[in-house]
């Protein structure tokens, strides 16, 4: 085979990353959002567009690691907002025993979160499809009432935490304008992070073990190792975002990790389009920009927001990434 | 006298109270393409599944180049150099032709456990990958994705998956179940072509084919092996021509 073969395929190839993970177009229009939105809330109601804002990144996170489980590895986790409790207690745990440092309270979450992913993905990993399902939703429903019964740390009531996080003992996170960026940072790290795994070999394993996991094996992959490790990792990054809300609302509660919320998160997923990453921070931002709006109108929001969903599904079902995607396909066609 | 690649020793499996595989014994040799006949239900598919560790024996054992993996799992089998083609198209649908072949390639080269650089432009999986898939004559499908591909092609595909894991052994389940009389020749051309590379286990009832190919042939006939022979012997054995070939070879 001559060289120019195999670079015109290299060439080529690159245009499966797109199919994979879209271009860079709305990657770059969404995070030229989030990092100009502070610059324009100099007047008026800044905190609470910063604390609104702030809790789209820190849900993205989470969204992200679950799109990389779902819309990648055909893994529907029923039990991922298990992991922000678990980074969100991590914090509010040491907190009240003094410690407040992001030096330790980061890796403490990180940590807490991959052995959480371990210890319950070598159970979990072994069932597949509805039992899958099932069984994440069991684990995070016993780690809910773990919660709820440790009564050192609030119980049902929560825990309130009574200082942000500082950085090398500089109370640099209390500034909101701060804490926005740092949430911003972590996210543009989280997407990064999973746009490059999609794309990496290890992705490749991953996502074709969603594809047709007995031929994996036929080839010579050991399927669950990688779907472990692939599991570990989203874990962690859903720690990542417990780690964040609890700093953002100063307070940690079991129901951080409720099943609802595992069910919203696979909803911010599914409202955005899976297997896309631009889709969960986009359905994250959807879903909590609308129940933010609808909850302005009427107490009984849900009775709105439940039929729109619907509504969305049904009508949209690449989810409102793909809606863009197409716009911009149409866009280039001119 | 060379040790054989792929060897059975009085395997059997029951379905409740079926006997699918009935004590077979076989033995490939390096450098043979060896062709498994029988009816439709002797259990050609299930010695398959059986020898690439999809389903356990429930007596008798399987040795790979020597080596016991009658307990091995699939992914280990592989590690060890057994590929396979599946009766039933088994490819990713999802993926291009050219990332099918490049996981194969992945597969046997270096580490999977590698998180960042762009796997679809690393030279060392592409130039074998696409290598591959010129041998099965799908180099100009390279970028189309495996869904929508004809039959064909497709079992083209999974025919360069399996080489490009430089096999020691190549299981194929009825490569050319479902082709065309054109895309048969073509795939025949192909095997011919490879037989002298690999040792090859051919389960395939298009018996022009087998004749052609075939080193040696065993007939599987209620999951018992009813005869070991050259093609030319097993043509005129009276008792294959009564349990399965018939009218077929004339």
């Amino acid at each position: 085979m001559s060289q120019a073969d195999v670079s015109q395929a290299t060439d080529i190839a690159a245009a499966p990353s797109r199919r994979l993970t879209g271009g860079l177009f709305l990657p770059l229009v969404i995070f030229s959002c989030f990092a100009i939105i502070p610059l324009l809330t100099v007047f008026g109601a800044e905190t609470y567009l910063l604390g609104l804002v702030t809790r789209v990144m820190i849900f993205a996170i989470a969204a992200l690691a679950l799109d990389l489980l779902v819309g990648y590895g055909a893994l529907i986790s029923f039990g991922h907002a298990a992991f922000i409790g678990i980074g969100a207690y991590a914090v509010g745990i040491l907190a009240s025993h003094g410690i407040g440092d992001v030096l330790i309270s980061f890796p403490v979450a990180l940590a807490a979160s991959a052995l959480f992913a371990w210890l319950t993905g070598i159970v979990c990993l072994r069932t597949k499809g509805v039992y899958f399902i099932m069984i994440t939703l069991a684990f995070g429903q016993m780690i809910f009432f773990t919660a709820s019964s440790l009564a050192p740390y609030g119980g049902d009531d929560g825990l309130t935490i009574h200082a942000r996080n500082t950085i090398a003992g500089l109370k640099l996170l209390d500034n909101e304008r701060v804490f926005y960026y740092f949430a911003l940072l972590c996210l543009l790290g989280t997407y990064l992070l999973c746009r490059a795994i999609v794309a990496s070999r290890f992705g490749r394993v991953f996502r074709g073990a969603k594809e047709n996991a007995t031929r994996m094996a036929t080839l010579g992959f050991q399927v669950y190792r990688f779907q472990l490790v692939g599991y570990i990792i989203a874990g962690m990054m859903g720690g990542l975002s417990g780690f964040l809300l609890a700093n953002a609302t100063n307070f940690v509660s079991p129901a951080y990790m409720s099943w609802q919320r595992s069910g919203e998160l696979l909803i911010m997923i599914i409202l955005g389009g899976t297997g896309t990453l631009n889709g969960a921070i986009v359905g994250s931002a959807a879903f909590l920009l609308l129940e933010e709006w609808l909850s302005g109108f009427t107490e009984h929001w849900k009775m709105i927001f439940g039929p729109l969903l619907v509504l969305a599904v049904l009508f949209v079902p690449g989810g409102l990434g793909g809606i863009g995607a197409a716009l911009m396909r149409r866009l280039r066609r001119g | 006298m060379a040790e054989p690649v792929l060897q059975l020793d009085s395997l059997s499996k029951n379905f409740g109270g079926l006997r699918v595989t009935d004590g077979v014994t076989l033995e490939i040799m390096p450098g043979e393409m060896h062709a498994l006949i029988g009816p439709n239900g002797a259990g050609k598919t299930t010695l398959i599944n059986q020898i690439s560790g999809l389903l356990a024996p429930d007596e008798g054992r399987i040795f790979l180049a020597g080596r016991d993996v009658t307990q091995a799992e699939p992914y280990a089998r592989a590690t060890l150099g057994l590929a396979r083609s599946f009766q039933i198209t088994s490819v990713l649908p999802g993926f291009t032709a050219l990332e099918n072949v490049a996981l194969a390639v992945q597969a046997r080269s270096g580490s999977s456990y590698r998180f960042f650089g762009n796997a679809a432009s690393e030279r060392e999986l592409v130039e074998p990958a696409l290598a591959a898939l010129s041998e099965v004559g799908l180099a100009a499908r390279a970028h189309v994705v495996a869904s929508q591909m004809s039959h064909g092609e497709k079992r083209a595909l999974e025919l360069a998956m399996a080489l490009a894991m430089q096999p020691k052994l190549l299981l194929l389940d009825e490569p050319m179940a479902g082709t065309g009389p054109e895309e048969t020749d073509k795939l025949v051309a192909v095997l011919g072509r490879l037989k002298d590379r690999f040792p090859m286990l051919l389960v395939e009832h298009d018996m022009q084919a087998v004749f052609a190919l075939a080193d040696r042939i065993s007939v599987l006939i209620y999951g018992r092996i009813l005869t070991t022979g050259m093609p030319d012997a097993v043509r005129d054995d009276p008792q294959v021509i009564a349990a399965y070939l018939g009218d077929e070879t004339e």
